[in-house]
């Protein structure tokens, strides 16, 4: 490699790229992994929901069992992703806005869901609610029941969803500093006027971006929601659930339909974020993770 | 900004003052919601595995079948992510280095295991790697069986931790300086020598990194596993599973046990992440 005549044959090309064969090799290598381990297990989603035609498609979502557990899939995600939502426009004006000792730490636990598998988010759930939990007892007794009960299921999703609003508009808040809003302030503007007008129009992408990610991830996920559920059929299944169960009686066109609901939320998902990160890219947070 | 306009008193605050409303209301609620959703339920968790005591913990662990759980759980992982640190690393580099067709198609699909619920990848792996299945029906021909097997827990693994490193890598290999390249090419260094004496070691702490956040949502990880694995006690049984096996039989303090641990070497590996990040800032100047 190193004599002469090796160095003078590779002199069309410059000094920071690689052969073309060693280029070709590796765009090769990258592909191929990537269709086997991505492309596939997505491709066979709709290849299995279709395999006996589109007529017995649709007829798995004509199931009350499966629409009882998309209406409350919808349900979950529609008090969870608020919630988080609300929670993360509190979070980032308190933490980007301001300056206050312990703020890093702060920020550490809202990541923690992140870092929880997410059976023992469920488990956490059981520990405190259950029967036999801490506040089991007094739930009796007052005769409420939040595990194996959509209370439970909505709780273990807002913990599992929980920092991606915040993680999404911390950074870009705290990039953005506070002089606009102190000139809104300084001009007469309100304080509920200086956030609506000032604030929210330049965090929007940023947290379209994060609602987008915390949606889907409510909506599909399975470990956290398995443990507090209980699985009672068209009462406290959710889409993934029910998939599950349907698989498990071998009914695999059904479960691979109601999945292949799922994989297109994934892929609208993906989509609009790409969109997103190519068109509003610089109104997004600098560095995406850390 | 307009701290000259504020009176600074002498006595000391909480926070720095500022002109914007809100603090109190914002970040109270902040702590509230947080100390609700989050941290009262682990610290019941915490309560909960304080009450079984290290020597409880300990019994718990070495029961043969937590054991070989744990075992399965922690190993498989660790392949798993060794795996995708591999082939992570040339997909990142691939998908900024070079130009061609299809390549903005493939960066954006290389977040599916992200967006893609874990029963969906679950059930679709175990299909396609079934005896039946696309990939499994021509390995079984060659007498590879990998649904229902440990190998099956490997390849679920590797789907799922592998945008974990190709996205911590892609933006340190953005940022690398070209100018080193070109001066270790000018200095008479081989293509391979670049690579491998100017281009790795800065990577390196990207790398390390992407590697512990595969690690620890590998060690967690249950949808997208229990489908293939064939879930055999003793064999192909994952920590995860185990948990919720102990729960269906009113086992709680076992089920708090294996949570416990699992919970300590998440928190162990984002401690190393937090250790590997601060050496790289100070070494190379980013993450």
């Amino acid at each position: 490699m190193s004599n002469v005549a090796a160095g003078r044959s590779a002199i069309a090309r410059k000094v920071t790229e690689e052969a073309p064969a060693t280029r070709i090799a590796l765009i090769l290598l990258a592909v191929v992994f990537l269709a086997i381990f991505i492309l596939a297990p997505l491709g066979v989603v709709f290849a299995e929901a279709f395999s006996r035609g589109a007529a017995e498609f649709a007829a798995a979502f004509a199931e009350p069992d499966a629409q009882a557990a998309i209406r409350l899939t919808l349900i979950v995600a529609a008090i969870a992703v608020p919630a988080n939502l609300i929670f993360g426009l509190a979070a980032s004006w308190s933490i980007a806005k301001f300056s206050f000792p312990g703020k890093s730490v702060l920020i550490t636990l809202i990541d923690l869901p992140f870092s929880v598998s997410p059976v023992v988010s469920g488990l956490v759930y059981v520990l405190l609610f259950g029967s036999q939990g801490l506040l089991g007892p007094w739930l009796v007794a007052h005769n409420i029941q939040i595990i194996f009960a959509v209370p439970g299921i909505v709780l273990a999703t807002i913990f599992v969803t929980f920092p991606f609003v915040a993680r999404e508009l911390i950074p870009l808040m705290q990039e953005q500093g506070s002089v606009e809003e102190e000139a809104a302030l300084t001009l007469g503007a309100s304080g509920w006027d200086t956030f609506l007008h000032v604030t929210l129009p330049n965090v929007k992408w940023a947290l379209l971006y994060g609602v987008l990610l915390c949606n889907a991830r409510a909506m599909g996920e399975f470990g956290a929601v398995s443990v507090v559920s209980g699985h009672i059929r068209g009462l406290t299944n959710t889409i993934p659930l029910q998939v599950e169960i349907l698989y498990n009686e071998y009914n695999m066109v059904a479960a691979f339909a109601l999945a292949s609901l799922l994989a297109g939320l994934a892929l609208v998902t993906l989509g609009l974020k790409t969109f997103l990160e190519w068109r509003h890219a610089d109104a997004l947070a600098g560095r995406r993770r850390h | 900004m307009s701290s000259t306009s504020i009176i600074t008193s002498k006595a000391w605050r909480f926070r720095a003052p500022s002109v914007l409303p809100g603090f109190g209301l914002t970040f109270g609620y902040t702590l509230v919601y947080l100390g609700l959703i989050v941290l009262f339920p682990l610290a019941a968790l915490v309560l909960k595995a304080s009450g079984l005591g290290l020597s409880g913990l300990y019994n718990i662990a070495i029961e043969p079948r937590v054991a070989a759980s744990l075992r399965t759980t922690f190993f498989i992982s660790f392949a798993a992510a060794a795996i995708d640190i591999v082939f992570g690393l040339v997909v990142a580099w691939v998908l900024t280095r070079y130009e061609f067709p299809g390549r903005r198609f493939l960066d954006a699909i290389v977040d599916l295991p992200f967006a893609l619920p874990t029963a969906v990848a679950g059930i679709s792996l175990a299909a396609l790697y079934a005896p039946n299945g696309w990939f499994g029906e021509p390995l079984a021909s060659l007498d590879v069986k990998i649904a229902f097997t440990r190998a099956g827990i490997l390849v679920a693994l590797i789907f799922v931790g592998l945008p974990f490193v190709v996205r911590t890598v892609q933006p340190v290999i953005t940022e690398l300086d070209i100018e080193l390249e070109e001066a270790a090419g000018t200095l008479g260094a081989s293509r391979a020598q670049t690579v491998w004496r100017v281009l790795l070691p800065p990577l390196t702490p990207a790398v390390l990194t992407g590697f512990a956040l595969a690690f620890a949502r590998s060690v967690g990880e249950y949808g997208s596993v229990i489908f293939i694995a064939g879930n055999i006690a003793y064999v192909s049984e994952i920590a995860p599973l185990l948990i919720i096996t102990k729960l269906e039989q009113y086992d709680y303090a076992g089920a708090t046990g294996i949570a416990t641990i699992m919970l300590a070497v998440s928190f162990a590996v984002l401690l190393a992440i937090n250790v590997i990040q601060a050496f790289a800032r100070k070494r190379f100047g980013h993450v």
